[in-house]
């Protein structure tokens, strides 16, 4: 449905996105993830018509993007501010739009109402934009786009401005809008819980280049490099010596963990020698009394930070330049493990990544 | 530190009882001896009448310089709001070379002695081989309204959240389009701010009417001429009156529409967290 081919925006010297390629599937949600500065939002205002690229071209629907300006493209967007007219109640900004369509007035409302429907707001056309609390206003931005049928819908940090609850309820919302609807879902975050709960596939970028493309389980799983592996919630990074390298395959002796065969990453380069692997914090669980693992190793718990439904434990475990942060649910006592206690960790060796720099 | 205060505490509030009756006093005695019988305005008081108010309709050189008065102010409103407006709009929206020089040179004839500019638009329009008459003294009164309608439209303009604009053009509407169905509702209390405004300063001014008019004159210039005359100053006093009571009711109303301007833009735009 979109296809970014080799798109680049210079700003002089500066360049905000630097030959970025993506090919975006019909009715997929799709996520454009990184830090503030990473291009994202750079792109997603090329795909709407509000910015142009400096080289590259975009085609949305098998057509070129290019000199075509914002209001005669197949794409409606929901800005981050909502921008909802202030002087039109929701009905007369949701059929903003429509009016130039010259559609029959009865055809016209049933739409409205209709895409009033789709967003739960039916029954408060005549409200008043001012009268609206930051998640209504936000749902009259998605009916407003929503009502144009577009083919592509952009969502630039559509949830970025509502309290933590609600941006929970709006993510599944919008997920469930997305399969009724089926239109393509481009979204800008950068908030990672909301990429991985939403998306079907996610970008994620940095400094103006896509470092990587996969589904979020993927993603989240098998990192390319230290840079997405950490951007994407906690990761422990543990040095190693490469041993063997093979096609598809490394081989690595660490410290802590001994020798651990792994799959390699695309973006892998040998460096003299040394690698980096790294696993996540709730890949490490905690043995208890007499339990055994195939695979642990032993330690000391040094701090412990409670979260509600789960703890943070730091472990130092000897052969570890740093000590381990490990992840465990609160269901067994986690929180009731002493500052200072002896304590051994289970993990599973495919949980060990190799990882790019 | 407390005997200051304590001399601040008494005397403050002296100084600024004094400075307001003597700033509002001398207009206040306008309206007094505008309703005393008497012909010369002097205490005490004499009568109350309303005859110098009867008299103003049935004098034709007066409803003539009114006439002038509202083409006058009605033309300099009408342009100076309309080029206020493109100079607003390019001021906040566009970043282009010399922008800050140019805003400054817009508005500086606040600053400078309305009577050089005067003689020298006198001296350039002449030499332009215009002859003086009411057009030449609207020039004039848009050079002088424009600061003021700037300021009032860039306000209007500014704090207007972008993204509404690009919304418009999102939902498939035109640059012209979204300026008919967006810029200008959102902006039009400001522009009928600009518009009051710019005619209340244009009905008040006097240097440049002065100059710049041939033989129709126009309110203030008419005063002007009167106060030759000791026994029209009575109805001077009560034309005065009625152009500063026109004056403070227009004024205000122009602020009414400034404050919803700036409300309407205020509200358009969420806090982001």
């Amino acid at each position: 449905m979109i296809e970014i081919r080799d798109v680049t925006r210079a700003y002089g010297t500066f360049k905000a996105l630097d030959a970025a390629s993506l090919s975006i599937g019909e009715g997929e949600f799709f996520s454009l993830l990184g830090p503030s500065g990473c291009g994202k939002t750079t792109l997603l205002r090329m795909i709407a018509g509000f910015d142009n690229p400096t080289s590259g071209s975009i085609l949305v629907d098998g057509q070129p993007m290019d000199g075509i300006p914002a209001n005669r493209r197949p794409t409606n967007m929901v800005f981050q501010s909502y921008a909802i007219f202030p002087h039109l109640n929701v009905e007369q900004n949701v059929a903003y739009g429509l009016k130039r369509r010259n559609l029959e007035a009865a055809e016209e409302k049933r739409r409205v109402e209709e895409a009033l429907a789709q967003v739960s707001l039916s029954g408060l056309g005549k409200r008043r934009a001012t009268e609206l609390s930051g998640g209504q206003r936000q749902r009259v931005a998605l009916a407003r786009a929503l009502v144009m049928r577009p083919k592509v819908l952009l969502l630039d940090e559509p949830l970025s401005a509502l309290d933590k609850k609600l941006r929970e309820q709006m993510q599944v919302e919008l997920r469930h809008l997305q399969q009724t609807v089926g239109i393509t879902f481009v979204l800008v975050t950068h908030d990672q819980y909301e990429a991985l709960a939403m998306s079907d596939r996610i970008a994620v970028m940095f400094g103006g280049r896509i470092a990587q493309v996969a589904a979020p389980k993927e993603i989240y799983q098998k990192p390319v490099n230290r840079q997405v592996a950490d951007f994407l919630g906690g990761m422990n990074f543990v040095k190693a010596d490469l041993v063997e390298e093979e096609a598809q395959a490394i081989v690595v002796d660490t410290a802590g963990f001994g020798r651990i065969r792994t799959e390699k990453p695309a973006a892998y380069r040998s460096d003299g020698g040394n690698a980096t692997l790294g696993i996540r914090p709730e890949r490490l669980r905690v043995l208890w009394d007499d339990e055994t693992a195939s695979h642990e190793v032993a330690g000391r718990v040094i701090d412990r930070h409670y979260f509600g439904e789960i703890t943070h434990l730091i472990v130092e475990v000897p052969g570890f330049e740093k000590p381990l942060s490990v992840t465990e649910t609160n269901s067994f006592g986690a929180d009731d493990i002493p500052v200072g206690a002896p304590i051994r960790l289970a993990y599973d060796p495919d949980a060990l990544v190799a990882l790019a720099d | 530190m407390t005997m200051l205060r304590r001399m601040a505490g008494v005397w403050l509030p002296a100084y600024a009882a004094l400075y307001v009756a003597f700033l509002y006093l001398p207009v206040l005695l306008l309206p007094v001896f505008s309703v005393n019988t008497a012909a010369t305005p002097r205490f005490p008081l004499q009568g109350y009448t309303l005859k110098w108010y009867e008299d103003l309709p049935h004098t034709p050189a007066l409803l003539d310089a009114a006439r002038n008065s509202l083409v006058v102010g009605i033309s300099a409103a009408l342009l100076a709001t309309v080029l206020g407006i493109c100079a607003a709009r390019a001021i906040t929206r566009y970043r282009f070379p010399a922008r800050q020089p140019i805003q400054g040179l817009i508005m500086a004839p606040l600053v400078l002695p309305e009577i050089i500019v005067a003689v020298s638009m006198l001296i350039v329009l002449l030499q332009l081989g215009l002859s003086l008459s009411l057009f030449t003294v609207v020039i004039g009164h848009v050079l002088v309204c424009i600061p003021y309608s700037m300021t009032v439209l860039t306000a209007g303009f500014e704090g207007f959240d972008r993204s509404l604009e690009e919304a418009s053009a999102d939902l498939g509407e035109t640059a012209f389009g979204t300026f008919r169905r967006v810029t200008l509702p959102m902006v039009a209390p400001a522009i009928v701010s600009s518009l009051l405004v710019s005619f209340t300063i244009s009905l008040d001014e006097f240097i440049m009417a002065f100059f710049l008019t041939g033989t129709e004159v126009t309110l203030p210039v008419y005063i002007w001429g009167q106060l030759r005359f000791a026994a029209k100053l009575p109805s001077v006093l009560a034309l005065g009156t009625l152009l500063l009571a026109g004056s403070i009711i227009l004024l205000s109303a122009a602020e009414l529409f400034r404050r919803r301007a700036e409300r309407r833009t205020q509200a358009a735009s969420i806090p982001l967290a």
